[in-house]
């Protein structure tokens, strides 16, 4: 039972990052229209900056976590300025290329700049910490009371914005129409930044917390989480934030809950997702809370 | 007001307005007819910088906003109520109303312009927090407009108002934009419905293959003979 309640635990934690990150995905799919490939290799670079941050030049883990997010939103929008606004009146497949390009070309650029050979990931003691409950049966680790809270917290945030601000409502708008959204002096330009800050700080918090389970940083690490992610986005209905929320804690249960349950299937753990993107793409294509897509490309 | 001066727009290797030059006096009804592709969507989309001219210029109120970004364009006061109506159908009445303030920072002012809207369309109050996309034909081009007055704009241009609506919306419309106009607000009209629009205009453009092919005032174009068989035909009256 209290190993039960301890992988419960972990399964939840591995969904609110899924979620966090899915959230990121779908906030820029549901604006550009766009699978932003390049996010897994944003993944990869922010874990390299809380190498760098923490374990090279000493600072503390909360430091290290707020440097690591500003470097990882300047990077994303770094390359929606770069590599995205450029296309914004070219076909989609353009952007989507693009998109791959610069997943490549950053993969690329960190086996240069850091090597391919693996780094550490640094420990964060306090986080690390394992709590014991009642008569020492119960444990659950702060890291995933950290999770599931700033999960909360972040997606709470992110839901008051787009319902309540101005900002979030010509995020919407711009969402589902650039050219009128531009008859109302919205700057869609501003706009997408904005959208971008949000799905590379998420996607910070997401590496933060990948980092501190799987604690080993190379060149590839950002393709595995960012793929699943990515199908979190999808079995939740791409563009729809409380799906992709959904979709990611649906992941991560499934992946732990299955290990748990039937032992025998630990080393396919990361098929999982594929065969629930599959039977998803089947069976509700539009994912769970997805809306009617009409194509308009 | 508003001067346009040997206005050309191209698309892709077609030239959509050739040498295009008009002018909207203030405070007046300025109205474009023609046929489909004749270049009025063109000439809006343009003013509004929608779409890039190769060549002329577009002044308004003495200043050259040729070229400017759509935003500023905006915040000088012309806006565009698209053909289509174009609403947010995922945002609510009061949204899309709220977007037509965007680049306004009189708050206090603008909770009056809520009501004045609300006032001019009592629909959109039964519905404010309706999703837009849940109206019918009518009830969204009165938020296309409603959505446009928030803007308090100096020129509202509006792009076939009266496309696809039932005649008893139609001349719903019409009263309306007279009832704008009475405001002291500029409008510069694009309609298929000939007879209604020039009816209700002071100064009629026609336009033919990119360029004006006639003008003069509403009246003198409706009694024109060339006119009358080309665009009236046997539309019905409507607008009465």
């Amino acid at each position: 039972m209290a190993t039960l309640f301890q992988q419960f635990t972990n399964a939840l934690a591995l969904g609110c990052l899924y979620g966090l990150v899915a959230v990121g995905y779908s906030m820029v799919y549901g604006i550009l229209h766009l699978i932003n490939f390049a996010n897994s290799s944003v993944f990869m670079f922010s874990m390299y900056f809380a190498f760098y941050s923490v374990s090279v030049f000493y600072l503390p883990w909360y430091f290290g976590l707020i440097a690591m997010l500003a470097l990882t939103i300047l990077l994303g929008v770094c390359i929606e300025r770069i590599a995205y606004q450029p296309l914004r009146s070219a076909p989609r497949i353009s952007l989507t290329i693009s998109a791959i390009g610069v997943a490549y070309l950053l993969e690329n650029f960190a086996t240069v700049v850091f090597t391919a050979v693996p780094k550490s990931f640094p420990d964060i003691p306090f986080l690390q910490e394992v709590i014991v409950l009642g008569n020492g049966e119960w444990r659950i680790q702060r890291l995933v009371i950290f999770v599931v809270i700033s999960m909360v917290v972040l997606i709470a945030a992110l839901l008051f914005f787009l319902e309540h601000t101005k900002m979030g409502v010509a995020t919407r708008a711009v969402s589902k129409d650039f050219e009128t959204s531009q008859l109302m002096g919205i700057n869609i330009n501003a706009v997408i930044r904005v959208t971008f800050i949000i799905g590379s700080g998420l996607t910070a918090f997401g590496a933060f917390m990948w980092g501190l389970k799987y604690p080993q940083i190379s060149p590839t690490v950002g393709a595995m989480p960012g793929t699943k992610c990515f199908i979190a986005a999808v079995v939740g209905g791409i563009g729809n934030i409380k799906g992709a929320v959904l979709g990611g804690i649906i992941l991560g249960l499934v992946e732990v809950m299955l290990v748990y349950f039937f032992p025998g299937l630990s080393g396919y753990r990361d098929i999982f997702a594929f065969i629930i993107l599959i039977l998803i793409l089947l069976f509700k294509p539009t994912g769970l809370f997805g809306a009617k897509v009409t194509d308009k490309a | 007001m508003l001067e346009i001066k040997n206005l050309s727009v191209n698309y892709g290797g077609i030239r959509a307005l050739k040498g295009v030059s008009l002018c909207v006096e203030q405070k007046k009804i300025a109205t474009l007819i023609g046929a489909n592709g004749a270049g009025k969507s063109t000439t809006l989309r343009a003013i509004t910088s929608l779409v890039k001219p190769s060549g002329g210029q577009i002044f308004f109120e003495g200043e050259d906003i040729t070229n400017m970004p759509t935003r500023e364009i905006v915040a000088r006061g012309i806006v565009l109520v698209p053909e289509g109506r174009h609403v947010f159908p995922n945002l609510t009445v009061l949204e899309n109303l709220m977007l037509g303030a965007y680049l306004r920072k009189d708050s206090s002012q603008i909770s009056r312009d809520y009501d004045y809207v609300f006032e001019l369309f009592p629909k959109l109050k039964e519905r404010s927090w309706q999703m837009a996309g849940t109206l019918s034909g009518g009830e969204q081009q009165m938020l296309a407009v409603g959505r446009a007055l928030m803007a308090r704009p100096k020129l509202i241009m509006m792009d076939e108002p009266s496309l696809g609506l039932a005649p008893l919306v139609v001349r719903d419309i019409f009263h309306i934009i007279s009832q704008i106009n009475a405001q002291g607000v500029t409008v510069l009209l694009i309609e298929q419905n000939a007879n209604a629009a020039l009816k209700l205009a002071d100064t009629g453009y026609v336009m033919e293959l990119g360029r004006i092919s006639m003008s003069g005032g509403g009246r003198d174009l409706l009694q024109n003979e060339q006119i009358r068989s080309a665009y009236l035909g046997k539309a019905k009256d409507v607008s009465k």
